[in-house]
């Protein structure tokens, strides 16, 4: 392995790490508001959430382009207030991971807060819990393996990011040149069969370990309770 | 008065409404399934709002619709046994019992750990997980738990319905000793007349028309 792979590699896991976290917060407080929330556009919000699960990636890739861009409104809005700039960055190159992500992040997390018996949240009530104890006693300890197990997972999709990425924020080396964009780029090019195969047997190996681990959380939420989360 | 109960509530297309005053000791709300004696149950510990109607419980007012007053299930002091245990499946025995000691404001308290467990004769259980332990087993935990939050009073939903005879004998003496020796009020929904007939000091039935 050569040190550019080496870069290409960590550039990977830190623009998947960076995605995860990103989306965590946003994709519990979606996840929540799916399983338990009553509200008129219920549907509507829980189709936009899985839109990036079915649009072509370059659509959504094309769609960050124009809102986070230069000339963008987030963008420029980023820009002014917080000197930040995702075109071209490896910060973009997560961002778009973590839109990616968020359907199948949403998924696993909705699954686990519904398996929580909210008859023991009740019980804890009467027991003289808050909402609030409630639910950091009863109800996030009894879903957390399923909301492991979601981010887990949008790793692993993070790590697997190509059209929407490549779309977006392109192809720079050391910036947001992760292992599919840089297999893309290699397969370009004869004579380079190498070092393909060492990227994607490394993308296939930490793929498989993330579904393994996610598959692994999802069992601790115990027979009957959640289910697979693919 | 030790409960005063005055509330209907729509639940679907039935509607719950009960009527009930009664001195205290322990007060059976007997009568067939689905004529919403749960649901009464709940409306006491605040788990289910009422469409009208007051509680009252030992002189304190928990809801009174035309007051206004709505108390939240943590201040209501409702010591509640479920009819399945409803143990928290993430904690062991110990931290099951103790989860409402916990909570309850020291001068509410007025059984201790050690005293409970012996009440109760769950000292072997202490470090189980609630997935592991025996209907009857899981169900004097729950009672422990219930008691050792400090309550008021105590709401009991067929506790005995998902036992076997000998256990049903073990737990409904447990309950006969809370009744003659904790003095705590006591509001207990079955639909089984043997056992309400034992137990009861008060009756009230709920039939299938009322």
């Amino acid at each position: 392995m050569t040190a550019e792979e080496w870069s290409i590699i960590l550039l990977s896991l830190k623009v998947s790490l960076l995605a995860v976290l990103l989306t965590l917060p946003v994709a519990f407080a979606l996840a929540w508001l799916l399983a338990r929330g009553r509200f008129p556009g219920k549907l509507l919000l829980d189709a936009v959430v899985h839109l990036p699960l079915v649009l072509p990636p370059v659509v959504t890739g094309w769609l960050l382009l124009i809102a986070f861009g230069t000339n963008g409104p987030a963008g420029r809005l980023l820009a002014d207030w917080f000197g930040l700039s995702f075109m071209f960055r490896w910060t973009g190159a997560a961002l778009a991971a973590a839109i990616m992500a968020l359907p199948l992040m949403v998924r696993a997390m909705r699954l686990s807060i519904e398996s929580v018996d909210q008859r023991l949240e009740g019980a804890a009530r009467t027991l003289g819990a808050g909402p609030a104890r409630t639910f950091l006693s009863i109800t996030l300890p009894l879903a957390i393996p399923g909301v492991l197990a979601g981010a887990v997972l949008g790793f692993a999709r993070s790590i697997g990011e190509f059209g929407a990425t490549i779309t977006f924020v392109s192809n720079i080396p050391g910036e947001t040149r992760t292992i599919p964009i840089a297999i893309y780029g290699a397969l370009q090019i004869p004579g380079n069969e190498a070092e393909v195969t060492r990227l994607a047997i490394i993308a296939v190996l930490l793929s498989l370990g993330a579904l393994l681990v996610s598959e692994l959380l999802t069992l601790r939420m115990g027979p009957g309770k959640g289910g697979h989360v693919l | 008065m030790s409960f005063e109960v005055d509330v209907a509530r729509r639940l679907g297309d039935a509607q719950v409404a009960l009527r009930l005053r009664s001195p205290g000791g322990l007060t059976a709300l007997f009568g067939p399934s689905g004529v919403g004696k749960s649901s009464v149950l709940n409306m006491v510990a605040g788990l289910l709002r009422p469409d009208r109607g007051r509680i009252v419980v030992e002189g304190e007012v928990l809801f009174d619709r035309a007051a206004g007053i709505d108390l939240p299930p943590e201040r209501r002091r409702a010591g509640y046994v479920f009819q399945d245990g409803r143990l928290f499946p993430h904690k062991r025995v110990k931290d099951n019992l103790l989860y409402g000691w916990r909570l309850a404001d020291p001068a509410n308290r007025w059984m201790s750990l050690e005293h409970a467990v012996d009440f109760l004769g769950i000292g072997h259980l202490l470090g189980r997980w609630p997935r592991t332990l025996s209907g009857g087993e899981a169900q004097r935990v729950a009672i422990g738990r219930a008691l050792l939050s400090g309550p008021r009073f105590l709401l009991m939903d067929e506790p005995l319905s998902s036992l076997d005879a000998a256990r049903r004998e073990e737990i409904m003496g447990v309950i006969e000793r809370i009744r003659d020796h904790l003095k705590r009020p006591i509001l207990y929904v079955s639909h089984d007349r043997a056992e309400v007939e034992r137990l009861a000091s008060t009756i009230v039935d709920l039939g299938s028309g009322s």
